[in-house]
């Protein structure tokens, strides 16, 4: 896929309940905008799971599994300059602080608290924000090459 | 609950064992209800839990965590928990957790039902 037939400036905006329900169609949604900007289907299964693992966990935690919370979630196909899918979701739950969202050793088997580590394996860039007027922001991005290392290094 | 018997296509039990077959997609809405069908089966407990997910074709961190507790449970009285058929997709999933060798993967239900 060369930059130049990547589309720019394409987006798509859906909005959900905090309902898990609503996983499945937001998946679709994910997985036609990774397909449309021209990753593989490893990568856009990649993607896809992350965009699921960080809705997961705006219900889980942000809600505390309650159902009727409002979630918005951006998708953003990237430049040419720098081909690639940005994803921002919007919620209006808790608040945490950014630096305590942190994966947890894997070497302890054990259920629970994988999301975040496979977001953060998955995508290239992963941001948290507390938004001023209340509830999280977190922004994700995959590029369609990976990020290149400086030859210095 | 509605989500996991949809998500539960059959359970056949055998003289060696139990199998379950999955089906769709085992996310954050169906993923609680297997997970009571299964520690439900458990407390039978069959010396072999065979879960065939040759037709799931979606797994996220909660399925696994449910696979994770499964076993735990299944272990615990001695018995052999194996996997069966996972797609691409799910297996990316068990080596991005590092779950890939963790859990017994088999190709067919007879191999796991076979398998020591």
């Amino acid at each position: 896929m060369k930059p130049s037939d990547q589309p720019t400036g394409t987006v798509a905006d859906v909005t959900i309940r905090s309902d898990p329900a609503r996983l499945a169609e937001v998946r679709e949604v994910v997985r036609r905008m990774a397909n449309q900007c021209g990753f593989g289907s490893h990568d856009t299964d990649g993607i896809t799971l992350a965009v699921d693992e960080a809705l997961a966990n705006v219900i889980k935690h942000g809600y505390g599994g309650a159902p009727h919370g409002m979630i918005e979630i951006h998708l953003e196909v990237l430049s040419p300059v720098r081909p690639g899918l940005e994803v921002r979701i919007r919620d209006q739950g808790c608040q945490v602080d950014p630096a305590a969202i942190q994966g947890r050793d894997l070497a302890d088997v054990r259920p629970g608290g994988l999301g975040v580590h496979i977001i953060r394996t998955v995508m290239d860039d992963l941001s948290y924000e507390r938004c001023p007027d209340g509830g999280m922001s977190v922004t994700m991005r995959k590029y369609l090459q990976p990020p290149q290392r400086n030859s210095a290094e | 609950m509605a989500a996991s018997t949809e998500a539960i296509k059959s359970i056949e039990r055998v003289d060696s064992g139990t199998i379950v077959r999955l089906t769709g997609d085992i996310d954050m809405h169906r993923s609680r209800g297997v997970h009571q069908s299964l520690l439900e089966l458990c407390r039978e407990r069959p010396p072999k839990l065979v879960l065939d997910l040759r037709e799931v074709d979606y797994m996220d961190s909660s399925g696994v965590g449910t696979l994770v507790d499964v076993y735990r449970k299944v272990n615990a009285y001695k018995g052999l928990f194996a996997l069966v058929g996972p797609n691409a997709r799910i297996s990316n999933l068990f080596q991005i957790t590092k779950l890939d060798h963790f859990f017994r993967i088999f190709a067919t239900s007879e191999e796991a039902l076979g398998a020591k």
